[in-house]
Parts: structure tokens; sequence; C-alpha cells
């Protein structure tokens, strides 16, 4: 289990939430999601012999959001 | 594609250009040309969020902007997609400003340390046990320990207070603090993300995000909401076969300001707290905060200053001095805080080996000091009947209030200290606030019942309580929560943390920050008192603030509803208020920042004035 913390460059609107959530959370080897609105971060427990941090990345870059910085720590 | 959606602010600027262009010179063409501008960013956001199935607000408007051009109403799609990114640029622009408190904390954190020989590390790279030195108008790099030099170092970063504080061998000195004057050299102990600063910036970033139960209900329901617009619009488009009506729901259907309302409220609200020491851990606190009517606290650090001084030591010997290292040396052997304050009291010169040392909870220490039998504590730790003026003596020292610690050389009662503690200077002034305000304030303490109503006489304070252990503290709080009330319990953190996670609100003060952060809700980093009064003002505000946001997103939905039916609204307008309810609500969540008159002083502790009777506290 590997928790992710990405920063991105500021959420404005809450449904973007959902997209990313939603986007993210199908991912094979995501365990769980959570995008915070406020901290326009999103966080991610993910199985690293599935999927890696690149992978989200991504996905999330695809959706239009810029990643500032991740934080990768084993859990 | 990543092109075109990192170019929103461009394709802004040329749909509006190409807009008023179009609207002047009456030229249709040029108006398809504006929405085609502005509206492909939206579109290619649109596309991207389907391809991972999810239905987002772009698509809706993607598809009234397509249907709109369809139906030769160029003006529409052009203002409306104009609009829509004009809308989400100034979002982007005053939610920054709600986010501020907290990116101003995380961006003092200091980028690089200056190591003892001089070299000069990212703060990535610091290690524990690492050496650096910080000078006069540095951020201190990490958490550590002084091992050489002075200065005084601000903690405001950390506790909300502007005073610098005296810092020298032995301190502990915080990650984000800053260095006034002087040079201090630090050992390493924590370094990046196990910070204490670090983790206050986590623990507010995850509690703005710790949503409220309403804004939880909001979210969940707006997940379901935008999908449901385009089926309803799609069913109205069906059956009344008018497209420019189905595409105009889409337009006001998109959730703006009741979804983005209690969020911003909160982000606002626990932003402000935390720039004053004040860490609330989420909306739903903020929720709860206002529903308390009991107050318990904790007494010793909490309502006194924990710094416990020696008042009275009556000695009954020719040979003070001897008797006085006795005791020091057998109380150096312990932990005791009582025990602590006496050695600091005694200032022994010398330390005679202490030997065999038997310590009995809630009695006292035992132990062989220069061939005698030593006991420190308190009445149980006699076994021989004293003299009258002995009892006498010992009465006083108990009646007054004070602490009483005995000690028996060999069985012989030799000596009888009273110690004592200290109310904080704001304790009264606050308690007086809580009452004004309709709360209940009882006192939990360990000590004697005698030592805490003594200490306690003419507190506006409902109840005393004394004599009780970590778990009596619990099940008081049990009991009053039996009773449907709703109890706020105010500790140190460290050993409290049982009753901070039974009472509806747990509120940490000072001390303890790494154990209180996971039981509290509520942690007061400064040691100022007043904060709760502060505290329980800022829980109100945010509601309040909450259910305008909520009023004004609603109502804005009614009125463009009520609108479309009599026909007022085109897609247009209804776009323009849309995004005017979605700044409306974040400009009023945005009055949160500002301090209300009444802690306008919040760095001094004022004398309380009992001007706050018309606040409605319950």
């Amino acid at each position: 289990m590997t928790k992710l913390v990405y920063q991105l460059d500021g959420l404005t609107c809450p449904s973007c939430l959902q997209k990313i959530e939603g986007a993210v959370g199908q991912q094979a080897g995501v365990k769980s999601v959570k995008a915070l609105f406020n901290s326009s971060k999103v966080k991610a427990q993910i199985d690293p012999a599935v999927t890696n941090a690149d992978t989200l990345k991504k996905t999330i870059t695809d959706l239009g959001y810029t990643v500032v910085n991740v934080r990768s720590q084993e859990a | 594609m990543h092109v075109i959606q990192t170019h929103k602010q461009e394709a802004m600027i040329g749909g509006g250009v190409l807009t008023a262009l179009g609207l002047v010179f009456s030229q249709a063409w040029l108006l398809v040309l504006a929405s085609l501008v502005a509206g492909l960013p939206i579109a290619v956001n649109a596309w991207e969020a389907l391809r991972y199935k999810q239905i987002s607000i772009e698509l809706l408007v993607t598809i009234a902007l397509v249907g709109a051009v369809l139906i030769g109403e160029p003006v529409e799609s052009a203002v409306v997609s104009f609009l829509f990114l004009f809308g989400d640029w100034l979002e982007q622009r005053s939610l920054a400003k709600t986010r501020s408190a907290i990116q101003g904390l995380a961006a003092a954190a200091p980028k690089t340390a200056r190591l003892v020989d001089g070299v000069t590390v990212p703060v990535g790279q610091l290690a524990v046990g690492d050496q650096v030195r910080v000078l006069a108008g540095e951020t201190v790099p990490a958490d550590g320990k002084v091992i050489g030099g002075q200065a005084n170092i601000v903690e405001a970063a950390i506790t909300g207070e502007p005073d610098a504080k005296r810092k020298q061998a032995g301190a502990t000195v915080y990650s984000g603090t800053q260095v006034s004057d002087g040079t201090v050299d630090i050992e390493v102990e924590k370094t990046g993300y196990n910070t204490v600063y670090q983790q206050i910036i986590d623990l507010i970033e995850d509690a703005q995000d710790a949503q409220s139960p309403v804004a939880t209900f909001i979210q969940k329901f707006a997940r379901w909401y935008t999908p449901l617009v385009l089926v309803i619009a799609l069913l109205v488009g069906l059956v009344s076969q008018d497209v420019r009506l189905a595409i105009t729901i889409l337009v006001l259907g998109c959730p703006g300001a009741l979804v983005i309302g209690a969020p911003v409220s909160n982000v606002v609200g626990l932003g402000f707290g935390a720039k004053h020491g004040i860490l609330i851990k989420g909306g739903d606190v903020a929720t709860k905060l206002d529903q308390i009517d009991t107050v318990m606290f904790d007494k010793t650090g909490t309502l006194t200053q924990g710094k416990i001084s020696v008042t009275t030591a009556q000695y009954w010997t020719p040979d003070e001095a001897n008797v006085a290292a006795l005791v020091a040396a057998v109380e150096q052997a312990t932990a005791h805080p009582l025990g602590q304050a006496l050695v600091a009291y005694l200032q022994p010169q010398t330390t005679p080996v202490v030997e065999d040392v038997k310590v009995t909870r809630g009695v006292g220490v035992q132990a062989q000091v220069a061939g005698h039998t030593v006991s420190v504590g308190n009445q149980k730790i006699l076994k021989q009947p004293q003299t009258p003026e002995q009892r006498a003596a010992i009465q006083a020292i108990v009646s007054g209030g004070a602490s009483l610690v005995l000690a028996t050389v060999d069985d012989k009662l030799v000596v009888a200290y009273g110690l004592r503690d200290q109310l904080r200077p704001d304790t009264p002034a606050m308690l007086a606030d809580l009452s004004t305000n309709g709360k209940k304030t009882i006192v939990l303490s360990g000590d004697s019942q005698a030592a805490v109503e003594h200490m306690m006489t003419d507190l506006p304070l409902s109840q005393t309580r004394g004599g009780l252990l970590p778990a009596d503290k619990v099940s008081a709080i049990k009991a009053a929560q039996a009773h449907g009330e709703k109890v706020m319990f105010v500790g140190d953190g460290i050993n409290d943390g049982p009753a901070l996670a039974q009472a509806d609100v747990g509120v940490a003060m000072g001390s303890g920050m790494d154990v209180a952060i996971d039981t509290a809700d509520v942690i007061l980093t400064s040691s100022r008192l007043t904060n709760l009064g502060v505290l329980f003002d800022l829980a109100k505000r945010m509601n309040v603030n909450i259910k305008q946001n909520l009023v004004i997103a609603i109502g804005t939905v009614a009125l463009l509803l009520s609108g479309l039916l009599v026909g007022l609204v085109d897609m247009a307008s209804g776009m323009l208020f849309h995004e005017i309810s979605i700044l409306l609500v974040i400009a009023n969540a945005l009055r949160l920042r500002h301090t209300p008159r009444k802690w306008q002083n919040l760095t001094a502790i004022k004398a309380h004035q009992p001007q706050t009777a018309n606040n409605e506290g319950k």
C-alpha cells in the first residue's frame, strides 16, 4: 500500500472533485481516493504492484488539472 | 488537448473580444467564432471527463452551446461561453483569497537550512541528528533542541503569540518559528512532514475539507444533480419540442453557489482561527460548538498556569539545610510535578546518593539516603503521631487551599511544605464571559476538593469537583451527556486524552501538541484562555455564514426557475445570475476574515467587560 498526495493548482468547482474522484477511482490498483476541494489536493491509496504515481498523475492532467507536486509514502 | 486546457484565460479574452465585435457590428459569423474560441476549452474538459464516464458541468454547457448555435442563437452561445470562462477565472481568483491563511502558513516554511559547518542544504535533505545554525531574521528549518547560543524566537506560526521567547541550550524550538535576534545552533529531532508546524498545516488542510453534515449532504446531492439536470433537460426538450427551453435548463441547472456555499465558509472560518492560534478540526466541529451548553475544565495547567511554587515551608529540625538536601535528593528521583517544584525551590547544592527508591501511588516516595530512611509525600507517609504544633501547621496549609507535602527522616516528621499553583490572568474574564453566554462551567480536578475550592473561590463556576482520577473525569462527562447536555472539555492534552475524546468537543490547550492533534477536536496553540470565547464566537459566525450562503444559493435557483417559467430568463442572463450568485457566496464567506470588534485586541489579555449580555448563546 502506498499513500499518494497530489497538490493541484487550485480547484475551482466542487464538481471537479466528482470528476477526479470518479476518474482516479476507476483505475486498477486504486484502493481509495479523496479529492480535497479547499486544499486542492488529491489523496489516494494505491497498490504499488498494480499502478504508480505517474499513471494517476496522467489521469489528473488529462482531466485538465495541473499537478504541482506529488508526495508518496509507504503505508 | 492539454494545450487548450491550459489556455483557458486566452480563450476567455479572445471569446470576449470577438463577442463584443460581433455585437457591435451585428456579424453573426463573429459570434459563432467567439463561441468556438471560448467554447473549445469547455468542450475539451467535458470530453476528457466523459472519457472517464463523468458527467461534468462542462458537458451541460457544451451541449447548450452547440444547441444554441444550431438553432441560430449565436449571441447567446457567445455570451454564455464567455461568461462561463470569466466566472471560472473570477472564482479561481476569489477562492485563492479564501485559502490565503493556509497558503501563508505553508509559504512561511523555509526552503533551505544552514548546517553548523556553514554548508547550506535544502530542507528536504535534513536528517535527524544534523546540527543547523539559525541567525537573526531567519526561520527555524526543523524541530529540535538548542545545543548552543541563545536567541529570542517568535513562535507566532505555532502559537499565534506575537511576543518573542528567550531560548537557550536545552530548549525546544519548532520549525516555522522565527529568530528575532541572536543565533542558535540546533540539533534536529524532527524534519519535514513530521514537524509540529507541518502537522498543523496538514491538520488545518484536512479540517477545511472535513465538512459539516449539511455540506456533506449537499456534495452527495451534487453528484446526482448534474446527470439529473441533463435528463430533465432532455425530457423537457422531447415533450415540449422546444430546444431553446431545454438548453436554457441545461445552463440554469449548473450547481454552483449551492455546492460551494458551505465549504467556502468553512475554509475562511477555519483559516481565521488558525491565524489566531485556534485549530478547529473541521466544519462539523463548528456545528457542534454551537450546541455546547456545559464546559468542563481541567484545573492544573488549564485554568492555572501549571507553574507550582512553594508558599509555605515549616521545619521541625535544627538542621534545615541537611533536611532540604535529603528531600531534594529523594524528589529528584521522581517525575511528580510537586516534586519538581520542590526541587526547584530547594536548589540543592549537594546531591547525596539515593538508594532503594520506592514510589507508592497516591502516597509518596521512600528512599535510603546517607544512612537515613527518607519519606516524602502526603499525610499517609506519617507513622507516628504529630505534636499539636505540627497538626496546626498541617491544618493551616490544607485549609489555605495549598497542596501539602510532608517529609519524614527515620519516621520522624521534619518538614511540611505548602505548594500552590497560580490562576492564569485571564481565567476570571474567560469564565465570566462563558457564564454570561449562559454556559455551565465545571472544574474537574485531581487535586483535593479543599484545594480546588480554595483556588476557585469567587470565580463564576457552576460546580467544582476535586479528587478525580482521569477515569472519573470521563464518567463525569458521560453523566452530563446522559442528561442531554452537550459537553465541551478543556484540558492539557497530555493527561486528559480520554476526557477529550469523550466530550462532544474536546479542546486541548498549549502543551502536548502531538497527543492533542489525535484526540482533541480543537487545539488552542497559545495558552491564552480568551481564545475560548473567540472560538465560540467564530463557530457561531461560521454557522450563520453557511446559512446565509444556502439562502443565497437556493434563492438564486428559485429566482431563475420562476424567471424561466414566466419567460424572463434566457440562457445568457441565466448564466450571468448563476455566476453572480457564486461570487456572492464567496464574498459573504470572506467576511469571516475580519476580526469582530469584540476581539479586536486579540493579542492583549483584556479585563472582562460584561457587555456581552445580548449575545444569544445557549
